[in-house]
């Protein structure tokens, strides 16, 4: 009996070492513990064997089985393997092949510079709120210290609907907008559209876009405005971004200033951007002009507060290169692909 | 406004910096200089030269050589120029030099031209004899410069001496940039104060004094004012027996460096003190005044009047005329008379120095069309006291270079002048404004150069007329700040009541449709808010439909800019026109912008401005790939319930809840337009693009579009979400397969469906959709898989086949057959 399994176990796993196939595994399989297997009929012939060799003989049977199952096993893990490595073998791909691109849009540039002034003033505490395109005189120039026939009526150009109601020239009328509202402290901005009467060039548009900020606090300092401002030419430009104010004249405003940075292409240096003066003009700034708060119902000797006012195309042309304004209106997509 | 350094420092002696200093300190405390240019940049080695003797050139016919002498020396110079004699004095430029530019006047080289000794046609040359042209100028500038030929100097010109110093070149030319405010600046004394403040140096404007020649101005000329709002002074001095001449050197450069071109005495001391004191000033000749007399007036309407440049001029009722006892002679402010303008013959003359009003000059020059230099300064709206000290300077100089005999009086008419304005002095609240502690003495140090000044009994700062600009304390502050220095205040932040930095939801829902249209590969455009009538046509609207009611522009940049859109295809159209154009391939554009819809016509109130989401794609994709995307948004903006799509109605166009939504869009595909509905409201529409609408682009194929109206959209929008868990029981799936007749669209089935489907209903998903031979005609092919689950139990037969039975009894109720 010790010998017939000995043989049965040394056939059998000599037979699975021979097997390259799975079918052939399985009829190893089958010949050897399958119900007319080879085994299994030794398991039959049990009755045979006397009651006192029968735990003995049983025992060598099922190791014979256990060592005939660990070794079709051990055998199937091994051929699959080898099996899954022929058919990968098979399935080398070219990897330089061109890419399937995953065609996403892109954001205009105005909108990408836009965004990140909002970012940055909302990170200060600044809420972002719009006004009304088409304005009413009022909001656009007489609340904002522009009376009737004040000769800077006129340096905007503006477009007329009738006496009264306009395009809007500027952002600064949601200064007014916001002031009205009769919520202190005030910390907002307002990007938009606005409007003058240039024929359209290189350096020009009829439309184009103006963010306003505004600040009415007790206590708001000049030096706060430059703080502010500094804080933002830095996020927005790099680090060692230097500003430079200096005086000005807007008529909503009063102490008034122009900010330039330094020029973020030469660092300072002097170059084309700059036209060698190594400064970028960016926004119009002031403190608050007392006849605007007062005309809000804002009393000037309580509160004071900055406003600032920037070109929105004008730092995209500048930050991107763009040569040439006029692409930004023509949403030709090898234009807006770029950003 | 151009000055000269030499011009600046006649008034601020002391000055002495170099041109870049002078532009960055004056910048900074206010006076913008933009540019500055040396006179002498590329002028080097040019002296003043003195003919001794000439002769032909035993080679060239047109060439002569002449011996020249400088004082120290004596040089061989070969010239070709025609005009020089023995005795000139002229400009020789030696070897090693250079001169700006060539004899022709043509553009000048950019770092000008070196000279050398050389030879002309075999004889030694030492140096050039120079133009006025070689020389970087004009004769506009120089009068006195020969066409064509070498500068001559006058006779008492030192041998030898720097021709670049005696021709005034040793000189800069400086541009400024003055803000509005500062009328007072349009003036070479008014940036010579603020120089002087800026360097801290004595400012010493001229002293002025008329001596007279006796007589009495009133029995010369009689002015009366009869419009005195817009004439608030009027003030007329006059001079009796001119000498015409050429005004002295120095005038004739001071005015060449702002641009002014020297003419004769009389005409530069108008020009010259103009510029000086920025006070516009007109002479008449007195010969020609009817009646001796000036009326000051308005024109009547229709009036023709010839200004002194020939030109005939109509006029109206609103133009302040100069008139004499029959006809007008001038138009206030902007220019005189054809009929009484100063000609070599003059006489006498009546010279004017008024104040008109600003607002008026303006107007009228506009309405003119002419512009001059007088109505551009008039238009700022001048001090009136500056009338009489420029009339006064002027017959000043009048007397200085011998043009005439200045008779006594003055005729000065006025109703009340403006007074000294005071401000109360408040050091802390300027502090306040600035973030500084200065102390009173130092604000009141910079006041005082500024000729401010302040009286210590009433606590207050009293203002010169000339600074206009100044009303209130936030005026001085800026004063103070200016020359304290911009740069010298400190950087804080605001401090106080913290806020929340947020966007508004309007704005929040909007960056959303950017991420994604842009996830859906479409990329975003911008087009003007403005546009030409004529899209409408384009667009196939008809005559009487309600967009073509516009908010109209009164002063438009051509038609094409005239009104503002009521609909903002056609930006999306003709963007998308651009690209096709360009033979770009698969474009998709997205555009979130307004549309303006009057609330009236003609407009009395502001518009209803509606934001817009346009989409627009052709190539790659369909109407369904569209109505994809808008899924998506609605999906990200909380719009999780069923969106229903409406076909065209065609025909009849009923407006909806805007007037860009309707029943029925002419400039889509009839068969392929849809209404999209939320909840019941029209929130957008998409379709394809009508084809005849596609041509009137210049574009072929299929055009998509889609456009939601935002502010329909937004009360559906939400940011809200909950968590509604993960289904723990099976769900179970029936398909079924239907011949429906062709006019039930999918979303009857897909309404009865949800109808029917009860509360176990969780999806259901069309998955095959067929027409053609193996259906019967006029039906079509449909399958759907349906879904069922329950959240609290595995679902049992019964309650699958119930849901199922509903469902198929009301398809059957729709005509539809299923199939086996």
């Amino acid at each position: 009996m010790k010998e017939l399994l000995a043989r049965i176990k040394e056939e059998a796993l000599a037979k699975i070492a021979e097997s390259d196939a799975p079918d052939k595994l399985n009829e190893v399989r089958i010949n050897y513990l399958g119900k007319k297997g080879e085994l299994t009929s030794v398991l039959k012939g049990m009755k045979d064997v006397s009651p006192e060799e029968r735990p003995k003989v049983g025992q060598m049977v099922n190791d014979t089985r256990e060592a005939i199952e660990t070794a079709l096993e051990n055998a199937r893990i091994e051929l699959e393997r080898k099996l899954r490595e022929v058919s990968m073998k098979k399935e080398v791909i070219d990897v330089t092949l061109p890419a399937k691109k995953m065609q996403m849009g892109h954001r205009h540039p105005n909108t990408i510079v836009m965004e990140e002034v909002e970012r940055i003033f909302v990170g200060m505490g600044y809420e972002v709120v719009e006004g009304p395109e088409v304005e009413t005189d009022y909001y656009n120039f007489e609340a904002l210290n522009i009376p009737a026939d004040h000769p800077a009526k006129d340096e905007q150009d503006t477009f007329y609907v009738n006496g009264d109601i306009l395009l809007r020239t500027q952002t600064s009328g949601t200064q007014v907008h916001d002031m009205e509202k009769g919520k202190l402290p005030i910390r907002m901005i307002a990007p938009g559209r606005v409007f003058r009467s240039d024929e359209v060039d290189a350096t020009h548009s009829p439309s184009f876009h103006q963010i306003e900020g505004l600040v009415i606090d007790k206590h708001i300092t000049f030096a706060d405005l430059k703080g502010t401002l500094a804080e933002f030419a830095r996020e927005m430009f790099g680090e060692d971004t230097k500003v430079r104010f200096r005086p000005h004249h807007f008529n909503f405003t009063e102490p008034s200033a122009e900010a330039d940075v330094s020029c973020f292409k030469c660092g300072g240096s002097g170059c084309r951007f700059c036209k060698g003066t190594g400064w970028i003009e960016i926004l119009g700034c002031g403190m608050v002009h007392p006849n605007v708060l007062r005309m809000s119902k804002i009393d000037p000797d309580e509160y004071s507060g900055f406003a600032f006012g920037l070109g929105l195309e004008r730092i995209a042309l500048l930050k991107y290169e763009i040569d040439d304004m006029r692409l930004l209106y023509e949403n030709d997509v090898r234009f807006l692909n770029q950003f | 406004m151009n000055t000269s350094m030499s011009w600046i420092k006649a008034y601020v002696p002391e000055l002495s910096c170099t041109d870049q200093e002078y532009l960055d300190r004056l910048t900074m405390t206010g006076t913008k200089v933009e540019t500055f240019e040396r006179l002498d940049k590329n002028l080097k080695d040019i002296y003043v030269g003195q003919i001794l003797s000439i002769e032909k050139h035993p080679d060239a016919d047109k060439l002569i050589v002449c011996q020249v002498d400088f004082g120290d020396k004596k040089l061989q110079i070969v010239t070709g120029a025609p005009n020089v004699k023995v005795g000139d004095k002229v400009p020789v430029v030696i070897d090693g030099g250079k001169v700006a530019g060539g004899h022709d006047g043509g553009p000048m080289p950019e770092d000008g031209i070196e000279i050398k000794n050389g030879k002309l046609r075999g004889m030694d040359s030492f140096g050039m004899m120079c133009s006025i042209e070689e020389l970087g100028s004009s004769r506009e500038m120089y009068p006195l410069a020969p066409e064509n030929g070498i500068y001559i100097f006058p006779e008492d010109t030192k041998v030898g001496a720097d021709a670049i110093e005696v021709l005034g070149l040793h000189d800069s030319v400086f541009e400024y940039e003055i803000t509005s405010n500062r009328v007072d600046c349009y003036s070479v004394l008014g940036i010579a104060l603020e120089a002087a403040v800026t360097f801290d140096k004595p400012f010493l404007p001229p002293a002025v004094k008329v001596n007279g020649s006796g007589g009495d101005v009133n029995d010369y000329v009689k002015v009366k004012v009869e419009d005195k709002d817009l004439c608030t002074r009027y003030v007329a001095r006059v001079v009796k027996n001119i000498r015409i001449a050429p005004s002295p050197e120095w005038m004739q450069r001071r005015l060449a460096s702002c641009g002014i071109r020297p003419i004769n005495n009389l005409v530069d001391i108008t020009n010259y003190v103009m510029a000086e004191y920025g006070q516009p000033m007109h002479a008449f000749d007195l010969d020609t005044i009817d009646g001796k007399e000036i009326i000051v007036k308005r024109a009547k309407d229709g009036e023709k009047f010839m200004t002194l440049d020939g030109q005939e001029r109509e006029l109206d009722s609103n133009m302040l005329m100069i008139n004499d006892a029959k006809k007008a002679i001038g138009i206030a402010g902007i220019m005189g008379g054809e009929n009484s303008k100063i000609t070599d013959q003059v006489q006498t003359m009546v010279f004017e120095s008024a104040t008109f009003n600003g607002a008026n000059v303006r107007k009228s020059a506009k309405r003119l069309g002419l512009r001059t230099d007088a109505s551009g300064i008039f238009e700022k709206g001048l001090d009136p006291h500056n009338a009489i000290l420029a009339m006064n300077r002027a017959c000043q100089l009048v007397e200085e270079l011998g043009c005439g005999e200045v008779v006594d009086g003055i005729i000065d008419i006025h109703d009340s002048l403006p007074e000294e304005k005071t401000i109360k002095m408040d050091a802390d609240r300027i502090n306040g404004l600035l973030g500084l502690s200065l102390s009173k003495e130092e604000m009141l140090s910079i006041f005082a150069k500024l000729h401010l000044t302040y009286d210590a009994a009433s606590e207050t700062v009293r203002i010169p007329t000339f600074r206009q600009d100044l009303e209130n304390i936030a005026d001085l502050a800026e004063e103070v700040a200016r020359f304290y220095g911009y740069d010298k205040i400190g950087e804080t932040l605001p401090t106080g009541e913290a806020t929340t930095g947020k966007l508004t939801f309007k704005l929040r829902i909007e960056q959303m449709a950017r991420d994604i249209a842009e996830y859906c590969g479409f990329s975003q455009g911008m087009c003007y808010s403005f546009e030409s009538p004529k899209t409408f046509d384009k667009l196939l609207l008809a005559d009487n439909d309600p967009l073509r009611r516009t908010v109209t522009i009164a002063n438009p940049l051509g038609e094409d800019f005239s009104i503002m859109r009521t609909i903002s295809l056609n930006g999306m159209l003709t963007s998308l026109a651009t690209n096709y154009n360009r033979r770009n391939k698969d474009v998709k554009l997205y555009e979130l912008g307004n549309i303006y819809l009057p609330k009236d016509v003609p407009v009395t109130q502001l518009p209803d401005e509606r934001m817009q989401f346009t989409l627009g794609f052709y190539g790659e994709g369909d109407f369904y790939s569209m109505k994809g995307t808008v899924e998506e948004f609605f999906s990200y903006i909380g719009m999780r319930e069923k969106i229903t799509y409406e076909p065209g109605q065609a025909g009849d166009g009923v407006v909806r809840n805007s007037v860009v939504l309707r029943d029925a869009y002419p400039f889509l595909h009839p068969g392929r337009q849809a209404n999209i509905i939320y909840k019941n409201v029209n929130v957008g529409f998409l379709g394809e693009v009508h084809p005849e609408v596609v041509g009137n682009y210049d574009m072929k194929g299929r055009v998509y579009v889609a456009v939601l109206d935002m502010p329909s959209v937004e009360p559906f929008a939400t940011f809200e979400r909950k968590f509604e868990g993960i289904a723990k029981y099976p769900s179970v799936n029936r398909d079924i397969s239907m011949v429906v007749p062709k006019e039930i669209l999918v979303g009857q089935i897909e309404a009865m469906i949800e109808q029917r489907g009860g509360k176990i209903l969780e999806d259901y998903r069309l998955f095959d959709l067929y027409e053609g031979e193996q259906i019967k005609e006029g039906f079509k092919s449909v399958a759907y898989s349906i879904s069922f689950r329950a959240k609290d139990r595995t679902l049992d037969e019964n309650d699958v086949n119930g849901a199922m039975k509903k469902i198929l009894n009301g398809l059957e109720q729709l005509g539809i057959e299923l199939r086996q």
